[in-house]
Protein backbone atom coordinates (compact mmCIF):
# COMPACT_ATOMS: atom_id res chain seq x y z
CA UNK A 1 0.00 0.00 0.00
CA UNK A 2 1.19 3.50 -0.60
CA UNK A 3 2.61 5.27 2.26
CA UNK A 4 2.83 8.53 0.45
CA UNK A 5 -0.88 9.50 1.83
CA UNK A 6 -0.71 12.20 4.43
CA UNK A 7 -3.70 13.26 6.26
CA UNK A 8 -3.68 16.67 4.59
CA UNK A 9 -4.21 14.73 0.68
CA UNK A 10 -6.03 11.95 2.11
CA UNK A 11 -8.27 10.35 -0.10
CA UNK A 12 -10.52 7.61 0.78
CA UNK A 13 -10.48 3.86 -0.51
CA UNK A 14 -13.96 3.02 -0.88
CA UNK A 15 -15.30 -0.08 -2.03
CA UNK A 16 -18.70 -0.78 -2.96
CA UNK A 17 -20.43 -4.12 -3.13
CA UNK A 18 -23.02 -3.68 -5.41
CA UNK A 19 -25.32 -5.77 -7.09
CA UNK A 20 -25.94 -6.62 -10.66
CA UNK A 21 -29.60 -5.77 -11.27
CA UNK A 22 -30.27 -2.59 -9.54
CA UNK A 23 -27.39 -0.03 -8.23
CA UNK A 24 -25.04 -1.52 -10.73
CA UNK A 25 -27.25 0.02 -13.25
CA UNK A 26 -27.89 3.19 -11.12
CA UNK A 27 -24.11 3.71 -11.08
CA UNK A 28 -24.41 3.33 -14.86
CA UNK A 29 -27.38 5.76 -15.05
CA UNK A 30 -25.65 7.99 -12.97
CA UNK A 31 -22.91 7.28 -15.83
CA UNK A 32 -24.89 8.17 -18.76
CA UNK A 33 -26.58 10.71 -17.24
CA UNK A 34 -22.90 12.39 -17.00
CA UNK A 35 -23.74 13.06 -13.30
CA UNK A 36 -19.63 13.49 -11.79
CA UNK A 37 -19.20 11.37 -8.66
CA UNK A 38 -15.61 11.28 -6.74
CA UNK A 39 -13.22 8.49 -8.13
CA UNK A 40 -12.56 7.06 -4.93
CA UNK A 41 -14.84 4.36 -5.14
CA UNK A 42 -14.04 0.89 -6.42
CA UNK A 43 -17.39 -0.61 -7.77
CA UNK A 44 -17.19 -4.27 -7.08
CA UNK A 45 -20.51 -6.05 -8.81
CA UNK A 46 -21.90 -9.07 -7.63
CA UNK A 47 -24.78 -11.24 -8.92
CA UNK A 48 -26.94 -10.23 -5.47
CA UNK A 49 -26.65 -7.89 -2.34
CA UNK A 50 -27.61 -11.91 -1.32
CA UNK A 51 -24.33 -13.10 -2.41
CA UNK A 52 -22.47 -10.46 -0.44
CA UNK A 53 -20.71 -12.38 2.04
CA UNK A 54 -19.31 -10.91 5.16
CA UNK A 55 -16.01 -11.90 4.53
CA UNK A 56 -15.81 -9.65 1.69
CA UNK A 57 -16.59 -6.74 4.19
CA UNK A 58 -13.47 -7.81 6.28
CA UNK A 59 -11.46 -8.45 3.45
CA UNK A 60 -11.81 -5.45 2.24
CA UNK A 61 -10.78 -3.37 5.49
CA UNK A 62 -7.55 -6.31 5.31
CA UNK A 63 -6.58 -4.52 2.15
CA UNK A 64 -6.83 -1.35 3.24
CA UNK A 65 -10.03 0.41 2.49
CA UNK A 66 -11.49 3.24 4.33
CA UNK A 67 -15.10 2.87 4.23
CA UNK A 68 -17.36 -0.19 2.62
CA UNK A 69 -20.61 0.69 0.71
CA UNK A 70 -23.38 -2.52 0.35
CA UNK A 71 -26.21 -1.32 -1.65
CA UNK A 72 -28.61 -3.52 -3.75
CA UNK A 73 -32.79 -3.32 -5.26
CA UNK A 74 -35.00 -2.03 -2.78
CA UNK A 75 -36.85 -4.19 -0.76
CA UNK A 76 -39.43 -6.14 -3.25
CA UNK A 77 -37.57 -5.07 -6.12
CA UNK A 78 -34.88 -8.30 -5.55
CA UNK A 79 -34.45 -9.85 -9.48
CA UNK A 80 -34.13 -12.89 -6.99
CA UNK A 81 -37.18 -11.64 -5.37
CA UNK A 82 -35.79 -12.80 -1.72
CA UNK A 83 -31.54 -11.91 -2.05
CA UNK A 84 -31.90 -8.19 -0.17
CA UNK A 85 -34.00 -9.62 2.51
CA UNK A 86 -31.71 -12.57 3.26
CA UNK A 87 -28.95 -10.05 3.19
CA UNK A 88 -30.73 -7.55 5.62
CA UNK A 89 -31.45 -9.75 8.25
CA UNK A 90 -27.99 -10.89 7.77
CA UNK A 91 -25.91 -7.19 8.47
CA UNK A 92 -28.26 -6.92 11.41
CA UNK A 93 -26.63 -9.20 12.94
CA UNK A 94 -22.70 -8.82 11.29
CA UNK A 95 -23.17 -5.15 12.74
CA UNK A 96 -23.86 -6.02 16.08
CA UNK A 97 -20.97 -8.30 15.86
CA UNK A 98 -18.43 -5.59 15.00
CA UNK A 99 -19.84 -3.13 16.84
CA UNK A 100 -18.47 -5.59 20.01
CA UNK A 101 -15.85 -6.19 17.87
CA UNK A 102 -14.55 -1.94 17.55
CA UNK A 103 -15.01 -2.53 14.06
CA UNK A 104 -16.49 1.10 12.84
CA UNK A 105 -19.28 0.56 11.54
CA UNK A 106 -19.75 4.26 10.55
CA UNK A 107 -17.94 3.35 8.00
CA UNK A 108 -20.16 0.34 6.45
CA UNK A 109 -22.74 2.04 4.74
CA UNK A 110 -26.03 0.54 3.57
CA UNK A 111 -28.62 1.24 0.85
CA UNK A 112 -30.66 0.44 -1.49
CA UNK A 113 -30.98 1.97 -4.97
CA UNK A 114 -32.51 0.91 -7.61
CA UNK A 115 -31.36 0.98 -11.70
CA UNK A 116 -33.62 4.31 -11.82
CA UNK A 117 -31.77 6.13 -9.53
CA UNK A 118 -28.68 7.66 -11.40
CA UNK A 119 -29.16 10.49 -9.51
CA UNK A 120 -29.73 8.65 -5.79
CA UNK A 121 -26.15 6.79 -6.24
CA UNK A 122 -24.06 10.30 -7.33
CA UNK A 123 -25.71 11.45 -4.21
CA UNK A 124 -25.12 8.81 -1.59
CA UNK A 125 -21.24 8.03 -3.00
CA UNK A 126 -20.63 11.99 -2.61
CA UNK A 127 -21.46 11.78 1.14
CA UNK A 128 -19.87 9.15 2.00
CA UNK A 129 -16.83 10.52 0.37
CA UNK A 130 -17.16 13.63 2.40
CA UNK A 131 -18.01 11.68 5.43
CA UNK A 132 -15.22 9.24 5.24
CA UNK A 133 -12.68 12.21 4.37
CA UNK A 134 -13.84 13.61 7.68
CA UNK A 135 -13.02 10.33 9.49
CA UNK A 136 -9.82 10.33 8.13
CA UNK A 137 -8.37 6.86 7.18
CA UNK A 138 -9.46 3.73 9.23
CA UNK A 139 -6.38 3.34 11.21
CA UNK A 140 -7.67 0.87 13.54
CA UNK A 141 -8.08 -2.09 10.99
CA UNK A 142 -5.12 -1.26 8.95
CA UNK A 143 -2.78 -1.64 12.10
CA UNK A 144 -4.11 -5.29 12.10
CA UNK A 145 -3.09 -5.68 8.66
CA UNK A 146 0.28 -3.94 9.24
CA UNK A 147 1.12 -5.76 12.51
CA UNK A 148 0.61 -9.02 10.46
CA UNK A 149 3.06 -7.95 7.98
CA UNK A 150 5.70 -6.70 10.49
CA UNK A 151 6.13 -10.35 12.14
CA UNK B 1 -26.33 -36.72 41.91
CA UNK B 2 -25.32 -40.65 42.87
CA UNK B 3 -28.56 -41.82 42.46
CA UNK B 4 -29.07 -39.88 39.03
CA UNK B 5 -25.16 -41.77 38.53
CA UNK B 6 -26.88 -45.48 39.23
CA UNK B 7 -30.07 -44.80 36.95
CA UNK B 8 -28.12 -43.47 34.02
CA UNK B 9 -26.02 -46.64 33.97
CA UNK B 10 -29.33 -48.96 34.54
CA UNK B 11 -30.79 -47.28 31.64
CA UNK B 12 -27.73 -47.91 29.42
CA UNK B 13 -27.14 -51.18 30.26
CA UNK B 14 -30.97 -51.73 29.25
CA UNK B 15 -31.06 -49.41 25.87
CA UNK B 16 -27.88 -51.86 25.09
CA UNK B 17 -29.78 -54.92 25.86
CA UNK B 18 -32.82 -54.36 24.27
CA UNK B 19 -30.51 -53.41 21.00
CA UNK B 20 -32.52 -49.85 21.03
CA UNK B 21 -29.32 -48.33 20.87
CA UNK B 22 -25.83 -49.54 19.86
CA UNK B 23 -23.49 -47.51 21.15
CA UNK B 24 -24.10 -45.25 24.71
CA UNK B 25 -22.17 -41.90 24.49
CA UNK B 26 -21.58 -40.75 27.81
CA UNK B 27 -19.27 -39.77 30.37
CA UNK B 28 -16.57 -42.41 31.71
CA UNK B 29 -13.19 -41.89 33.65
CA UNK B 30 -9.50 -41.93 32.34
CA UNK B 31 -7.01 -44.11 33.68
CA UNK B 32 -5.50 -40.57 35.51
CA UNK B 33 -9.39 -40.37 36.93
CA UNK B 34 -10.24 -37.14 34.66
CA UNK B 35 -13.38 -37.75 33.14
CA UNK B 36 -13.15 -38.43 29.51
CA UNK B 37 -15.83 -39.30 26.58
CA UNK B 38 -16.67 -42.94 26.50
CA UNK B 39 -18.41 -45.05 23.61
CA UNK B 40 -19.96 -48.03 25.41
CA UNK B 41 -21.30 -50.74 23.39
CA UNK B 42 -21.31 -53.96 25.82
CA UNK B 43 -24.28 -53.64 28.62
CA UNK B 44 -22.07 -54.86 31.05
CA UNK B 45 -19.60 -51.69 30.16
CA UNK B 46 -22.60 -49.54 31.14
CA UNK B 47 -20.96 -49.45 35.10
CA UNK B 48 -18.36 -47.54 33.37
CA UNK B 49 -20.36 -44.51 32.70
CA UNK B 50 -19.68 -41.56 35.43
CA UNK B 51 -22.46 -38.56 35.51
CA UNK B 52 -20.44 -35.46 38.46
CA UNK B 53 -19.82 -32.30 38.04
CA UNK B 54 -17.08 -32.70 36.03
CA UNK B 55 -19.10 -33.61 32.96
CA UNK B 56 -18.54 -30.23 31.24
CA UNK B 57 -17.46 -31.29 27.62
CA UNK B 58 -20.67 -31.80 25.29
CA UNK B 59 -20.85 -35.07 23.50
CA UNK B 60 -23.18 -33.96 20.89
CA UNK B 61 -20.52 -32.99 18.74
CA UNK B 62 -19.64 -36.60 18.05
CA UNK B 63 -23.04 -37.43 16.69
CA UNK B 64 -22.00 -36.30 13.51
CA UNK B 65 -18.80 -37.74 13.32
CA UNK B 66 -18.64 -40.73 10.73
CA UNK B 67 -15.84 -42.67 12.94
CA UNK B 68 -18.98 -42.74 15.62
CA UNK B 69 -21.48 -43.03 13.04
CA UNK B 70 -20.48 -46.39 11.79
CA UNK B 71 -20.76 -47.90 15.60
CA UNK B 72 -24.73 -48.01 15.10
CA UNK B 73 -27.79 -46.63 16.42
CA UNK B 74 -26.42 -43.99 19.04
CA UNK B 75 -27.83 -43.40 22.40
CA UNK B 76 -26.50 -40.17 24.16
CA UNK B 77 -25.89 -38.33 27.39
CA UNK B 78 -26.80 -34.77 27.42
CA UNK B 79 -26.99 -31.95 30.09
CA UNK B 80 -30.08 -29.75 29.42
CA UNK B 81 -27.65 -26.80 27.10
CA UNK B 82 -26.25 -30.07 24.87
CA UNK B 83 -29.86 -30.80 24.62
CA UNK B 84 -30.22 -27.54 22.62
CA UNK B 85 -27.32 -28.47 20.22
CA UNK B 86 -29.57 -32.00 19.39
CA UNK B 87 -32.61 -29.67 18.50
CA UNK B 88 -30.17 -27.30 16.01
CA UNK B 89 -28.87 -30.24 14.44
CA UNK B 90 -32.36 -31.85 13.69
CA UNK B 91 -33.76 -28.61 12.85
CA UNK B 92 -31.14 -28.16 9.82
CA UNK B 93 -31.53 -31.98 8.82
CA UNK B 94 -27.91 -33.00 10.35
CA UNK B 95 -29.36 -35.90 12.32
CA UNK B 96 -32.83 -37.93 12.06
CA UNK B 97 -33.98 -36.84 15.54
CA UNK B 98 -35.57 -40.49 16.01
CA UNK B 99 -32.45 -42.47 15.17
CA UNK B 100 -30.72 -41.12 18.46
CA UNK B 101 -31.94 -41.62 21.53
CA UNK B 102 -31.48 -38.71 24.01
CA UNK B 103 -31.01 -39.47 27.85
CA UNK B 104 -31.55 -35.71 29.78
CA UNK B 105 -29.22 -35.41 33.05
CA UNK B 106 -31.07 -33.12 35.03
CA UNK B 107 -28.15 -30.74 36.12
CA UNK B 108 -27.04 -28.51 38.70
CA UNK B 109 -24.03 -26.98 36.63
CA UNK B 110 -20.92 -28.37 35.98
CA UNK B 111 -17.13 -27.50 36.77
CA UNK B 112 -14.52 -27.09 33.99
CA UNK B 113 -10.47 -27.15 34.89
CA UNK B 114 -10.14 -28.81 38.26
CA UNK B 115 -13.39 -27.51 40.23
CA UNK B 116 -13.59 -23.65 38.57
CA UNK B 117 -17.51 -23.35 37.60
CA UNK B 118 -17.78 -23.47 33.96
CA UNK B 119 -18.91 -20.13 32.72
CA UNK B 120 -21.67 -21.14 30.74
CA UNK B 121 -23.33 -22.16 33.73
CA UNK B 122 -23.19 -18.68 35.06
CA UNK B 123 -26.08 -17.64 32.34
CA UNK B 124 -27.82 -21.20 32.44
CA UNK B 125 -31.07 -20.95 30.21
CA UNK B 126 -32.74 -24.04 32.41
CA UNK B 127 -31.63 -26.73 34.16
CA UNK B 128 -34.12 -29.71 33.48
CA UNK B 129 -33.49 -31.26 30.34
CA UNK B 130 -36.14 -30.47 26.85
CA UNK B 131 -37.32 -32.37 23.65
CA UNK B 132 -35.06 -35.63 25.33
CA UNK B 133 -36.50 -38.86 25.38
CA UNK B 134 -35.90 -39.68 28.68
CA UNK B 135 -34.75 -37.32 31.33
CA UNK B 136 -32.83 -38.57 34.18
CA UNK B 137 -33.33 -36.81 37.87
CA UNK B 138 -36.26 -35.06 39.30
CA UNK B 139 -37.17 -31.28 38.75
CA UNK B 140 -36.84 -30.49 42.12
CA UNK B 141 -33.24 -31.10 42.71
CA UNK B 142 -32.55 -28.36 39.59
CA UNK B 143 -31.58 -24.80 41.10
CA UNK B 144 -34.32 -22.38 39.80
CA UNK B 145 -33.88 -21.01 36.57
CA UNK B 146 -32.69 -17.63 35.77
CA UNK B 147 -35.47 -15.28 34.02
CA UNK B 148 -34.47 -13.38 30.97
CA UNK B 149 -34.14 -10.44 33.01
CA UNK B 150 -31.85 -11.88 35.67
CA UNK B 151 -29.02 -13.64 33.10
CA UNK B 152 -28.84 -10.38 31.49
CA UNK B 153 -27.46 -9.54 34.96
CA UNK B 154 -24.68 -12.19 35.00
CA UNK B 155 -21.42 -11.87 34.57
CA UNK B 156 -20.64 -12.92 30.84
CA UNK B 157 -24.06 -10.72 29.64
CA UNK B 158 -22.32 -7.46 32.08
CA UNK B 159 -18.66 -8.45 30.30
CA UNK B 160 -20.37 -7.62 26.95
CA UNK B 161 -21.46 -4.33 28.26
CA UNK B 162 -18.57 -3.68 29.65
CA UNK B 163 -16.96 -3.95 26.08
CA UNK B 164 -19.35 -2.28 24.37
CA UNK B 165 -19.38 0.94 26.65
CA UNK B 166 -15.68 1.08 25.79
CA UNK B 167 -14.50 3.44 22.95
CA UNK B 168 -13.94 1.78 19.63
CA UNK B 169 -10.79 2.04 19.55
CA UNK B 170 -10.16 0.28 22.88
CA UNK B 171 -12.51 -2.35 21.79
CA UNK B 172 -10.65 -3.24 18.78
CA UNK B 173 -7.18 -3.24 21.02
CA UNK B 174 -8.85 -5.45 23.75
CA UNK B 175 -9.73 -8.36 20.68
CA UNK B 176 -6.40 -7.64 19.60
CA UNK B 177 -4.99 -8.53 22.65
CA UNK B 178 -7.16 -11.59 23.04
CA UNK B 179 -6.60 -12.86 18.75
CA UNK B 180 -2.73 -12.46 18.84
CA UNK B 181 -2.88 -15.65 21.66
CA UNK B 182 -4.44 -17.46 19.31
CA UNK B 183 -2.82 -20.23 17.35
CA UNK B 184 -5.37 -21.34 14.88
CA UNK B 185 -5.65 -24.83 16.47
CA UNK B 186 -8.94 -25.16 15.26
CA UNK B 187 -10.29 -26.70 18.74
CA UNK B 188 -13.33 -24.15 18.97
CA UNK B 189 -14.51 -25.52 15.60
CA UNK B 190 -13.84 -28.80 16.47
CA UNK B 191 -15.16 -29.46 19.85
CA UNK B 192 -18.17 -27.58 18.75
CA UNK B 193 -21.33 -29.46 17.77
CA UNK B 194 -22.75 -26.96 14.96
CA UNK B 195 -19.45 -26.54 12.95
CA UNK B 196 -20.26 -29.89 10.84
CA UNK B 197 -18.89 -28.83 7.59
CA UNK B 198 -16.57 -31.99 6.14
CA UNK B 199 -14.89 -29.35 4.97
CA UNK B 200 -14.58 -26.14 6.46
CA UNK B 201 -14.04 -22.78 4.54
CA UNK B 202 -10.80 -21.92 6.16
CA UNK B 203 -9.62 -25.35 5.13
CA UNK B 204 -10.61 -24.41 1.43
CA UNK B 205 -7.05 -22.67 -0.29
CA UNK B 206 -8.62 -22.13 -4.09
CA UNK B 207 -9.17 -19.61 -3.45
CA UNK B 208 -8.16 -18.90 0.30
CA UNK B 209 -11.05 -17.46 2.06
CA UNK B 210 -9.07 -16.26 4.68
CA UNK B 211 -5.14 -16.09 5.67
CA UNK B 212 -4.43 -19.46 6.95
CA UNK B 213 -1.45 -18.00 9.05
CA UNK B 214 -2.10 -17.20 12.90
CA UNK B 215 -0.95 -13.54 12.02
CA UNK B 216 -3.32 -11.29 13.73
CA UNK B 217 -5.00 -10.66 10.59
CA UNK B 218 -5.69 -14.22 10.42
CA UNK B 219 -7.00 -14.51 13.45
CA UNK B 220 -9.48 -11.62 13.22
CA UNK B 221 -10.73 -13.09 9.62
CA UNK B 222 -11.28 -16.64 11.54
CA UNK B 223 -12.65 -15.59 14.78
CA UNK B 224 -14.96 -13.00 12.84
CA UNK B 225 -16.22 -16.00 10.68
CA UNK B 226 -16.33 -18.93 13.07
CA UNK B 227 -18.72 -16.53 15.69
CA UNK B 228 -20.93 -14.91 12.27
CA UNK B 229 -21.56 -18.78 10.85
CA UNK B 230 -22.40 -19.52 14.55
CA UNK B 231 -24.62 -16.92 14.51
CA UNK B 232 -28.61 -17.44 15.86
CA UNK B 233 -27.43 -20.93 15.53
CA UNK B 234 -24.89 -21.08 18.54
CA UNK B 235 -26.72 -22.67 22.07
CA UNK B 236 -24.00 -21.63 24.07
CA UNK B 237 -22.65 -24.48 25.39
CA UNK B 238 -19.81 -22.97 26.01
CA UNK B 239 -17.62 -25.59 24.06
CA UNK B 240 -15.69 -23.60 22.51
CA UNK B 241 -14.25 -21.31 25.60
CA UNK B 242 -13.60 -24.93 26.87
CA UNK B 243 -11.28 -26.17 24.08
CA UNK B 244 -9.30 -22.63 23.81
CA UNK B 245 -5.88 -23.28 24.66
CA UNK B 246 -4.75 -20.01 24.64
CA UNK B 247 -8.35 -18.68 26.89
CA UNK B 248 -9.59 -16.73 24.90
CA UNK B 249 -13.49 -15.96 26.34
CA UNK B 250 -15.13 -17.30 22.27
CA UNK B 251 -17.94 -17.89 23.72
CA UNK B 252 -18.64 -14.60 24.28
CA UNK B 253 -18.04 -12.97 20.60
CA UNK B 254 -21.61 -15.97 20.16
CA UNK B 255 -23.29 -14.68 23.38
CA UNK B 256 -23.24 -11.14 21.45
CA UNK B 257 -24.69 -12.58 18.70
CA UNK B 258 -26.87 -14.88 20.59
CA UNK B 259 -28.14 -12.08 22.48
CA UNK B 260 -28.51 -9.93 19.27
CA UNK B 261 -30.65 -12.65 18.18
CA UNK B 262 -33.25 -12.72 21.14
CA UNK B 263 -32.93 -8.67 21.20
CA UNK B 264 -34.30 -8.29 17.66
CA UNK B 265 -36.02 -12.04 16.52
CA UNK B 266 -36.82 -13.35 19.77
CA UNK B 267 -35.01 -16.55 18.71
CA UNK B 268 -33.36 -18.53 20.95
CA UNK B 269 -31.46 -21.51 19.21
CA UNK B 270 -32.20 -24.77 20.01
CA UNK B 271 -35.30 -24.18 21.91
CA UNK B 272 -37.99 -24.94 19.30
CA UNK B 273 -38.15 -28.45 17.46
CA UNK B 274 -38.49 -27.83 13.91
CA UNK B 275 -37.51 -24.09 13.93
CA UNK B 276 -36.29 -22.46 10.83
CA UNK B 277 -32.81 -21.44 10.69
CA UNK B 278 -32.69 -17.49 11.65
CA UNK B 279 -30.36 -16.66 9.01
CA UNK B 280 -31.78 -18.22 5.89
CA UNK B 281 -35.05 -17.16 6.52
CA UNK B 282 -36.15 -13.86 6.79
CA UNK B 283 -38.98 -11.50 7.55
CA UNK B 284 -40.61 -8.34 5.21
CA UNK B 285 -40.82 -6.56 8.78
CA UNK B 286 -37.00 -7.01 9.85
CA UNK B 287 -35.66 -3.44 10.72
CA UNK B 288 -33.97 -1.20 7.91
CA UNK B 289 -32.96 2.30 9.78
CA UNK B 290 -29.43 1.26 9.31
CA UNK B 291 -30.33 1.03 5.33
CA UNK B 292 -30.65 4.23 3.26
Amino acid sequence: MEKTNTDQTFEPKIIAFVCNWCTYLGADLAGTNRLEYPANIRIIRLPCTGRIDFNLVIKAFEVGADAVLVSGCHPGDCHYNAGNYHARRRWILFRELLEVLGIETERIHFSWISAAEGAKFQKFVTEIVDKTRALGPYRGYQSITHESEER
Amino acid sequence: MEYQEYQLRETAAKLLEEEKANVVIGYGLSKTGKVVPVFITRPEDAQKLVWNSECHQNLVVFLTRPEVKRLGKPAIVVKPCDARAIVVLANESQIMRHEVYVIGMVCEGVNEDQGRPSSRCAICYGHYPQNVDQVIGEAEDAPKDLSKEERRKTGKYQRIEEIKALPPDERLAYWKREFSRCVRCYACRQSCPLCYCNRCVADKNRPARIPTSASLQGNFAWNILRAFHLAGRCVSCGACSAACPAGIDLNLINLTLANAAEEQFDHLSGTKVGALPLIGTFSESDKEDFIR
